[in-house]
């Protein structure tokens, strides 16, 4: 039976090309965007290396201050914040401190080229697992000693030293300081704002006075919990700590207010900020709602089509309705007969979407827009097409196979 | 079963029509009890039967006829269980249906009766062999080894099966409706409602149609009732119903 149902659908497809065009045009044009938009989501947020324990990580990157006047501060924190209150935190396994990437010029020859430059703790390699392809990260004595050493990234040992191979040992000069590399890292996407730089060198080489007290700077914090479930006791013990951070100005200062979150919750708590907002709800649940919200209104639109399309295909098929009717097709077995017509030619848009998103994805790495971006159609978004294409189907489906279904065969063959 | 030779014995009282015991086992098949079929719109009602009795034996073959919507198509679609009348009774096999389901009803249909219509209705994105075997796509426990084979015998009845694999366009139209015919066939009904098969067909064809239907009826004891503008066809049929603005007139 189902063959047969195949074989109709096929036919259908078919006999309107144009129709069928425009259906499978909507279906797949739309899925490619999901798929692309779920593709850099996941690039952005999902879990790869080198932040590839996200489940244990959080995120102490943003801190607002609250003025009696009315006015805020939205700042990184300061180095002295994060050393004095972040890293003496008891809960979590290990707390790294680093600093924004800058521009930094550079000069190969007489070749100006811009490098983004990160101030690390020895920490920040212990949390993060870098893929080096040779030497070995800055460890504790170097940041100590404020060693004027350097890991860079594939690409700027290309572009500096035209190799990537034995660069260990040679000097770069970044920032008219000259650093030794200690070693070289897989490229990091600059998305991963956490992670990415061109070069990391240790943060006690740094011109700021780390140690001066302030709230404000250019700084953030990783903190990585002991496992996963571990997360809720950490963000406790961490916001009991952030009250007791002293205002150093507090006859104009109301509070302050910094969170420790998770790599999303920390994208939408400031996307998604609101004034009066000083319990402090990451805001991931508004998020997920408007992005799933987004996501659905944009899948409507072909969908509403399909539906149109698909009511006026029935009233054509009238006849071949009736005549089912006839010969003893209940209602029920019409509806499975045309949700099985219509997820079979959204499968086909289905399919068709993926591959536009494949050849997308693959213009939009090779244009390098993002730098290190490359992006990958994984099996998990593979399933997600599957899944977000048979809503389609179903959604697209059900009304115009319902009002088959009811049609009176006698009617039916009436063609009315 | 039924070899008696056309009568074309006209009844004036429905009464008599409906006691007349069946052709060739007396039992009947179809019974029609005070049926009305009324179209209602906003400003018209329409009455397109006005109660109608009526009972076909098994094994009958009887015509219909009357002018153009006078209501012989609706009585057949209500006969067929196509259509529901507004009111009164239909007995299929000595069983009511007026309180069966809507699956209850396309059983009954896929079980007992083949439809054949004027414009054959059959499904052109579909083989001939397809075609044919769509009343047993809706029967359970028939495999599709099955299908295929009665579907080919079907087709090989209504001498066909060389065209299995054509499709409705390559066909002309007295093979179409001999398709349509094998399609009627293949669930092997007791009833076969023919609303007039020869209507689009030339005259040598509409021969070859009637024939067809005859040899059913006369050979395999099949009852079937069909709708014609044809007097000459319903003279060989062995009852000719006349209808005439709803009603039964003899």
């Amino acid at each position: 039976m189902l063959l047969s149902y195949l074989k109709i659908a096929w036919k259908v497809l078919l006999r309107r090309k144009f129709f069928t065009f425009i259906s499978l045009f909507g279906i797949s044009f739309t899925l490619m965007v999901l798929l692309v938009v779920v593709a850099l989501f996941d690039h952005t947020v999902g879990a790869h290396a080198p932040e590839s324990r996200l489940d244990r990580m959080l995120f102490a990157n943003f801190m607002r201050v609250k003025y009696k006047d009315g006015g805020n501060m939205n700042t990184p924190p300061s180095y002295h914040v994060l050393d004095k209150y972040v890293r003496t935190l008891k809960t979590p396994e290990k707390v790294a401190i680093y600093s924004n990437f800058h521009a930094t010029p550079s000069y190969v020859g007489n070749n100006r080229i811009d490098l983004d430059l990160k101030y690390t703790d020895q920490v920040f390699w212990e949390i993060l697992n870098f893929t080096f392809r040779e030497g070995k990260p800055f460890g504790k004595a170097e940041v100590q000693g404020a060693a004027r050493v350097a890991v860079i990234n594939q690409t700027t040992a290309r572009k500096y030293f035209g190799t990537d191979k034995g660069v260990v040992g040679r000097t770069i000069e970044v920032n008219q300081t000259n650093y030794r590399v200690t070693g070289v890292v897989d490229d990091v996407p600059v998305m991963r704002i956490s992670s990415y730089a061109d070069v990391w060198v240790p943060i006690s080489t740094s011109s700021d006075d780390l140690h001066k007290v302030q709230l404000d700077g250019d700084y953030a914090a990783i903190i990585l919990a002991k496992s996963a479930a571990d997360i809720p006791a950490v963000q406790a013990e961490f916001n009991q700590v952030m009250k007791r951070i002293p205002l150093t100005d507090p006859k104009n200062m109301a509070y302050l207010a910094m969170y420790a979150d998770q790599l999303l919750a920390s994208f939408s708590r400031q996307l998604m900020y609101t004034p009066d907002n000083q319990a402090g709800s990451d805001g991931l649940g508004s998020l997920y709602a408007i992005l799933s919200g987004l996501a659905l209104l944009f899948m409507l639109l072909p969908a509403l089509n399909l539906v149109n399309i698909n009511v006026s295909r029935i009233m054509e098929r009238s006849s071949e309705i009736g005549v089912r009717k006839a010969f003893g097709a209940t209602g029920g077995t019409l509806v499975g007969q045309f949700l099985v017509e219509n997820v079979f030619l959204t499968l086909i848009g289905g399919l068709l979407g993926l591959l536009m998103a494949y050849v997308a994805l693959q213009l939009i790495s090779g244009a390098d827009i993002l730098a290190y971006a490359h992006f990958e159609l994984s099996w998990r978004i593979f399933a997600w097409a599957l899944l977000v294409t048979l809503f389609f189907g179903i959604l697209s489906g059900v009304y115009p196979a319902l009002r088959m279904s009811r049609l009176h065969p006698a009617q039916a063959l009436k063609g009315r | 079963m039924s070899a008696s030779t056309p009568t074309n014995q006209l009844f004036l009282d429905p009464t008599i029509v409906a006691a007349r015991p069946a052709a060739a086992t007396g039992k009947p098949m179809l019974k029609l009890t005070d049926i009305e079929k009324i179209y209602q719109t906003k400003t018209i009602e329409t009455v397109a039967l006005n109660r109608v009795n009526l009972t076909i034996g098994k094994g009958e073959f009887v015509s219909i006829m009357g002018p153009s919507g006078c209501g012989k198509s609706t009585l057949l679609s209500i006969m067929g269980l196509l259509d529901e009348p507004s009111s009164g009774q239909v007995e299929i096999d000595g069983r009511p249906v007026t309180s069966y389901s809507d699956k209850e009803l396309a059983n009954l249909r896929n079980q007992k009766i083949g439809f054949v219509f004027q414009s054959y209705h059959l499904i052109n994105d579909l083989s001939v062999l397809d075609n044919v075997e769509l009343p047993l796509l809706y029967r359970s426990g028939v495999s599709g080894k099955e299908r295929r084979q009665r579907a080919h015998a079907a087709l090989d009845k209504v001498g066909l099966s060389a065209r299995t694999n054509h499709f409705p366009s390559q066909l002309s139209g007295g093979q179409r409706q001999r398709v349509a015919i094998a399609r009627a066939l293949a669930g092997n009904p007791e009833i076969i409602l023919a609303d007039e098969p020869t209507g689009n067909l030339d005259s040598v064809m509409g021969e070859e149609i009637m024939d067809l239907l005859l040899g059913l009826n006369r050979q395999d004891g099949v009852t079937i009732v069909m709708v014609t503008h044809d007097e000459q066809q319903a003279l060989k049929t062995e009852r000719v119903i006349r209808f005439f603005d709803g009603s039964q007139v003899s």
